[in-house]
C-alpha cells in the first residue's frame, strides 16, 4: 500500500525569516539522504520535501508558493499525509573524501548526508552559501556533527564574500579528489557541474523539478530522458552534462517548459 | 524453433511487438517516450493533448491502493502548440527503432475534436487516439462522451474529417453497454477500439481526517484490480466488431497478455503496469508472450489471438 502514512507536527523551529523547519511524529529509518517525500497537506496540496533528518522525519521548507505558505501557517499538532521515501539519493564513496556544498534551503538534506559520513569517518568538507549571515542554514547541527561548515554570503555579512562557488576556486587546490556531493539552487548546480569538470570532481546534483505522481509513471517531472522522481532527485554529473533542459529549463503544471531561473 | 515473430499490424500500422504505452503514463516529453520505446514498447501513446494547456488538479492525483492506481490527474497537458513538436521530436528518435506513436486528443466540445485532429496531424503521430472516456471530467462536462452511442460516433465523425490518419476511439466500460458504443464508433468510421479507459470513478478516504485523498475527489481505478473487468469488456467487443481493439486495463505480465490475445485484442496497452514493473515491463510482458508461443508451439500472435472469442 503507498496511500499517504497520516502523522502530525511535533515540533516546528524557526530558522530564518522565511524557513522553517518541521518535525514530524513519524520515522523514516530506511531513508537514505537525498531521497524525498511527498507531503500531503489536506486541502491544500501535496509536494515533494528533501529530507532532512529520517526518524523523526524532519524536513525544513522556505516559504515561496500557495503550499510551503500554508504550511508554515500550520501549528503544532497539525495532520498531514507522508507518502514515500521515493527517489534515488546519494550514494556515498567511502573511499573518497566528501566535498557537500549547499546553497539557501537546499542545505538541510546535505546535513543528514554529513552525519552519515561522519559515522562513516569519511573525511566530510561542507561549504555552504546564502544572500545573507540569517539565511545561512544549519550551521549548529554541522558544528554538532564536529564538522566546521565553510560559509560564502553575498554581502559579506558572514564568512567570505561572494558565492560558494567563489570560495571553492580560492580553495581548489586544497582538495585532493573528493567526491562533490550538491544541493541547493539550480544556477548554483550548473556552476558546480562546470566546477567539477574542471577539477576532474566526480559529482553528485540534487535537482528539483515539477512533481505529481512521485513515482515514476506520470512523466512530469521529466529532465531530458530522465525522470527526476526516480531517477533522481540526486543526479550524477555525468547525467546531466547530457540534460540539455539542465540549468534551461523546467515543467510547470501543465507540463510547458519554462526558463530555469 | 524460431523465436516467436509477436509483430502485428493495429489499422495499416506495424508494430514491432503488442505492448503499446497507454496515454497518460509518461507521455509528455519525446525524450521519455523514445526510453520508453529503447525499453521494450511497441507504440506510445501521448498524455492526452488538449487545445489549450492544462494545468490539472491539486496533487495528490496518482495514488497506489493496494489492488491498482487510483487517479485523477485532470488532464494537464502543455497544449496541443507545445505537443505538436514532442510528436515531431518524437518520431524522429522512435523511427529508427521502428515504434509507431499514436497521439491522444481530448476536447469538450465536438467541434473542438475536429480542430485537434487537425492540428495534431501536422506533426504526422502514425495514429491517433480520441479519448472520450476519462472519468474524471463529467462535472466539467456533464457527462462523458463515451456514455453515449450517438455522441461518440458525432466525434468520430468530426475526427475523421479532419485528418487521413487511422482513428482509436478509447473507450469507458462506465457505460452500461460498450458494445453499442464500440458499434456506433465503428459505423462512425473508427479504425480500431482502444478498451478500456479506467474504472469508476472510485474513491479513497483518509479515515483520519475523513477527507478524500485525491484532491478531485474521486478517481479513475486502474491496474490488476479492474483487469478482469477490461477482459470482458475486449471479449464482447470483439465478438461485434470487425476493427482491431487495444487492449488495455491492468495487463501487468505476459500471461495478462496472452489473455487480452485470446479474446481477440490486437495490441495491448500498458499503463498501471510501469508503477510496479518500471519501463521494464515492457521486454518482460514480451518474454512471457514469447515463452507462452513457444510452450504451444505458435510462431506469430494470430495464431491464437481470438481463438476464445
Amino acid at each position: 500500500m503507498a496511500l499517504p502514512v497520516m502523522t502530525r507536527i511535533l515540533e516546528i523551529w524557526p530558522e530564518s525569516r522565511r524557513v522553517r523547519t518541521f518535525v514530524f511524529d513519524l520515522e523514516l529509518p530506511t531513508a537514505q539522504p537525498g531521497q524525498f517525500v511527498m507531503l500531503w497537506l489536506p486541502g491544500v496540496d501535496e509536494k515533494p520535501m528533501s529530507i532532512a533528518w529520517p526518524a523523526p522525519l524532519t524536513i525544513t521548507v522556505k516559504r515561496l508558493g500557495p503550499f510551503s505558505t500554508a504550511l508554515h501557517e500550520a501549528s503544532r499538532g497539525e495532520r498531514l499525509g507522508v507518502r514515500g521515501p521515493f527517489g534515488r539519493g546519494f550514494s556515498l564513496r567511502e573511499d573518497r573524501p566528501a566535498l557537500l556544498v549547499g546553497g539557501g534551503y537546499g542545505v538541510p538534506p546535505l546535513y543528514f548526508l554529513a552525519a552519515r559520513a561522519v559515522e562513516r569517518a569519511i573525511p566530510t568538507i561542507v561549504a555552504i552559501g546564502a544572500r545573507r549571515a540569517g539565511e545561512l542554514l544549519y550551521l549548529d547541527r554541522f558544528r554538532a556533527l564536529g564538522v566546521e561548515p565553510l560559509l560564502a554570503t553575498d554581502d559579506g555579512s558572514a564568512g567570505e564574500k561572494g558565492t560558494v562557488l567563489d570560495l571553492l576556486h580560492r580553495r581548489a587546490t586544497l582538495y585532493p579528489a573528493p567526491v562533490l556531493y550538491a544541493c541547493g539552487p539550480e544556477p548554483m548546480l550548473v556552476a558546480l557541474l562546470r566546477f567539477g569538470q574542471e577539477h576532474g570532481l566526480d559529482g553528485q546534483f540534487s535537482v528539483e523539478r515539477y512533481m505529481k505522481c512521485g513515482f515514476g509513471i506520470c512523466g512530469q517531472c521529466a529532465l531530458d530522458g530522465l525522470l527526476v522522481c526516480q531517477d533522481g532527485p540526486v543526479l550524477t554529473g555525468e547525467q546531466l552534462q547530457a540534460a540539455r533542459d539542465f540549468g534551461r529549463f523546467r515543467r510547470n503544471a501543465t507540463g510547458r517548459k519554462l526558463p530555469v531561473r | 524453433m524460431l523465436s516467436p515473430d509477436l509483430s502485428t499490424t493495429l489499422c495499416g500500422v506495424r508494430l514491432p511487438n503488442p505492448t503499446v504505452l497507454a496515454s497518460g503514463i509518461l507521455g509528455l516529453s519525446h525524450e521519455v517516450m523514445i526510453r520508453v520505446a529503447e525499453a521494450g514498447a511497441g507504440a506510445v501513446t501521448t498524455k492526452s493533448i488538449s487545445l489549450a494547456p492544462r494545468d490539472g488538479y491539486h496533487n495528490p492525483v496518482i495514488l497506489e491502493w493496494g489492488g491498482g492506481l487510483i487517479n485523477a490527474v485532470g488532464l494537464s497537458n502543455p497544449g496541443v502548440e507545445v505537443m505538436v513538436g514532442e510528436i515531431r521530436a518524437a518520431r524522429k528518435g522512435l523511427a529508427p527503432l521502428g515504434v509507431p506513436l499514436i497521439a491522444s486528443i481530448f476536447a469538450d466540445t465536438i467541434y473542438d475534436f475536429g480542430t485537434l485532429a487537425r492540428y495534431v496531424s501536422e506533426a504526422a503521430p502514425d495514429l491517433i487516439e480520441i479519448n472520450v472516456s476519462c472519468p474524471n471530467v463529467d462535472d466539467q462536462y456533464l457527462r462523458m462522451f463515451a456514455a453515449d452511442p450517438y455522441v461518440t460516433a458525432q466525434v468520430v465523425r468530426m475526427v475523421k474529417r479532419n485528418t487521413a490518419i487511422p482513428v482509436l476511439v478509447k473507450l469507458s466500460p462506465n457505460v452500461t453497454d460498450i458494445v453499442r458504443i464500440a458499434q456506433a464508433a465503428v459505423e462512425a468510421g473508427a479504425d480500431g477500439i482502444t478498451a478500456v479507459n479506467s474504472l469508476g470513478p472510485g474513491l479513497i478516504l483518509d479515515i483520519e481526517t475523513g477527507r478524500p485523498i485525491l484532491s478531485h475527489g474521486t478517481g479513475g481505478v486502474s491496474g490488476p484490480a479492474m483487469r478482469p473487468i477490461a477482459v470482458r469488456c475486449v471479449r464482447d467487443i470483439c465478438r461485434a466488431v470487425r476493427a482491431p481493439v487495444v487492449a488495455t486495463g491492468g495487463v501487468t505480465d505476459g500471461r495478462d497478455a496472452v489473455e487480452m490475445m485470446l479474446v481477440g485484442a490486437t495490441a495491448v496497452g500498458i499503463g498501471s503496469a510501469v508503477y510496479y514493473g518500471g519501463m521494464g515491463v515492457f521486454g518482460q510482458i514480451c518474454a512471457g508472450l514469447r515463452d507462452y508461443m513457444q510452450r504451444h508451439s505458435y510462431s506469430r500472435l494470430e495464431e491464437f489471438r481470438g481463438r476464445v472469442i
